[in-house]
């Protein structure tokens, strides 16, 4: 198992490398420069190119990414081009909040799933199923922005019961109940997202199973119904599971983009968005890199799992 | 005398599907004393597998009893509620199936599933349910129990599966035990001892045996009684001696030609009965077999045949037998 660890952690290198350099390139030829936003009808030409001179923004885009990677090796994410902090400052100030509202979230989906997914798939056809099934459709369907709006309009202000965007109420400490109070609308949001998608994956995986010869024989056994289902069956379903919760996983240190927008939530999706429209390469760069380690690290812990779950599949 | 530990009277079973009600086990009948073993015979698609789910009660969500009753220890189970039915269930009934590769969970060890039984039923806990699982599973003649309980079912061979299901069922030494195609699965070697394997603990523990096969082999080598099934219904039953020896309705005359014998000429072709079982949404009208039997006349396809006792313990359901 360890040895099989490393090997992955070995291959998971040049695919990084490749990834950097597809993401480098692609924000390159993207038009417009971080300069042009920085645009003051002041500024004189002249002075917009030395500015791209000291930038290093006029070198030949191999030199501008072997500055970057050697920056990179070096433990250096360079500096934000709009806000000339360490891109590793800006992100560490955000990965705090980012992490807490997209780990709640997805737990809260998973929550939600598991136990609905299991109704719907012991009773097929029946009324619940037909009431989860629509809700997840629903849940699939509902955009995140226009959930996030719609609950911000009644929630927030029609009616004044909870807060519509930010992490802290402005003028007080916060704490912990404080950021409880700011996070009940985005999660929700979020978690409604992630519990649609997911009540499928468990009510198929679990209809897979229900009809297993091994279900009869714990039937035989006496057990009652809910072990049947809960344990022997659950058990089972467990490994396509895993699967769609895992690709969850990024998401946790990714964020989401446009719920934290419109919560206006300090975390990493807001960056990203900031960072795009702002040309910020530095920061994009960090921030994708950023994603595809968390993917790359999310397959492994996902396979390990697996054989967790399923004795059967064994690591060499 | 011994006082019949099953008796089953009028047995109607039927299923709900989209087509309607379908009653694929009509009118099933039969007494099995403690220590004896019933077999039951038939194609496939003859109710013999419903008929032992029914006495279980698992017959899936849209099946269900629909008439007849089933006593068992001088309870009559179709009364029973399910809360009362599953502590009857892998304790007084236990029940082994076709498939030991399907049977058993993947993803629980040996050890687990054993127990699961022996703490519902007999109580025992932690190391003493161990225990008793480990003395099961060397009974049931597995070498390495220990071991073997921490194994996972796919690092064990389909006979040695069959044993661990044996054993799980009887673990909880059930007075009744419900073998449907216990062998069918299995290599001819690995079958015998099996079936070896069940005479012995029969003999030992004065379980009833309730066995389903298509395997008129087996039969022979197990059942004290056979019923035989057709198209839901018992169309004969007899002793297992007398229905060797004088196998009185053509249907199964045609399963007793249809296998080889020691002294038959190897020359010889083997009969068969043409044509397939009848489905059970268009059953033929009078004698469900009638169109598949050689013997058939005018009355057989208006008059459904009725069950007639035509000796001792002998019963058959055709028109011609009388």
């Amino acid at each position: 198992m360890f040895v099989y660890i490393v090997r992955r952690i070995l291959i998971s290198i040049p695919v990084l490398l490749g990834i950097t350099i597809v993401n480098f390139l692609i924000i390159n030829m993207a038009p417009g420069s971080p300069v042009d936003m920085m645009v003051d009808p002041n500024i004189s030409a002249e002075q917009l190119e030395l500015r791209k001179e000291q930038l290093g923004l006029n070198d030949p885009l191999w030199m501008q990414y072997l500055t970057w990677m050697g920056n990179l090796l070096q433990g250096n994410l360079g500096y934000s081009l709009s806000s000339f902090e360490p891109v590793s400052t800006l992100i560490g100030e955000r990965i705090g909040p980012t992490v807490a509202l997209m780990g709640a979230s997805i737990v809260v989906g998973v929550l939600i799933a598991v136990p609905f997914g299991i109704i719907s798939a012991t009773r097929q056809y029946s009324k619940w199923d037909y009431l989860m099934t629509t809700g997840s459709f629903l849940g699939i369907s509902i955009p995140n922005f226009f959930l996030g709006l719609g609950l911000i309009y009644i929630f927030a202000l029609k009616n004044p019961w909870l807060p519509s965007g930010g992490m802290t109420t402005l003028g007080t400490e916060g704490g912990i109940v404080d950021t409880l109070y700011h996070m009940v609308l985005p999660v929700f949001v979020l978690a409604i997202g992630i519990a649609g998608k997911k009540i499928r994956y468990v009510r198929a995986s679990m209809l897979e199973i229900l009809g297993q010869d091994y279900l009869r024989t714990a039937r035989a056994k006496g057990l009652r119904e809910f072990v049947v289902t809960n344990r022997h069956a659950l058990r089972n379903a467990l490994i396509p599971i895993i699967t769609v919760v895992g690709m969850e996983i990024p998401l946790l240190l990714g964020g989401a983009v446009i719920t934290e927008q419109i919560f206006q939530w300090p975390g990493i999706g807001q960056l990203t968005m900031q960072s795009i429209m702002s040309r910020d390469y530095p920061t994009m760069m960090a921030l994708n890199l950023l994603a595809a380690v968390m993917v790359l690290f999310s397959n492994l812990v996902m396979d390990i799992l697996y054989s967790v779950a399923d004795p059967r599949i064994k690591y060499n | 005398m011994l006082t019949d530990l099953l008796h089953i009277e009028h047995l109607k079973t039927a299923f709900k599907t989209d087509g309607g009600e379908v009653v694929s086990v009509d009118d099933v009948g039969f007494r099995l004393k403690t220590g004896e073993t019933i077999g039951i015979v038939g194609e496939s698609g003859c109710g013999k597998s419903v008929t032992s789910l029914s006495v279980m009660r698992l017959l899936g969500k849209s099946g269900y009893v629909k008439e007849g009753e089933i006593w068992f220890n001088g309870q009559d189970l179709t009364k029973f509620t399910e809360d009362e039915y599953r502590r009857i269930r892998g304790n007084e009934i236990s029940m082994i199936f076709q498939e030991p590769m399907t049977s058993l969970n993947p993803v629980f060890t040996i050890g687990y599933q054993m127990q699961e039984g022996i703490t519902l039923h007999l109580g025992l806990k932690g190391k003493k349910a161990r225990d008793y699982a480990v003395e099961m599973l060397k009974k049931v003649g597995i070498p390495r129990a220990e071991s073997i309980m921490n194994e996972y079912p796919h690092a064990l061979s389909g006979g040695m599966r069959q044993r661990v299901m044996i054993a799980m069922a009887l673990s909880c030494k059930p007075k009744l035990l419900i073998a449907d195609e216990p062998t069918t699965a299995l290599d001819v070697t690995i079958q015998a001892q099996i079936l070896e394997l069940m005479k012995s603990l029969r003999d030992e523990s004065g379980t009833a045996i309730m066995l389903i096969t298509h395997d008129l082999g087996v039969i022979a080598e197990m059942a004290d009684k056979v019923i035989v099934m057709y198209a839901g219904q018992v169309v004969e039953e007899a002793d297992v001696f007398t229905l060797f020896d004088n196998p009185r309705h053509p249907y199964t005359q045609g399963l007793m030609k249809s296998i080889p014998h020691v002294d038959s000429d190897p020359d010889e072709r083997l009969t068969s009965i043409q044509g397939t079982v009848p489905s059970l949404l268009a059953m033929p009208k009078g004698c469900r077999f009638n169109n598949r039997c050689q013997y058939a006349e005018e009355r057989c396809r208006q008059e459904q045949p009725l069950l007639v006792t035509v000796g001792e313990g002998h019963s058959v359901r055709c028109w011609l037998a009388e």
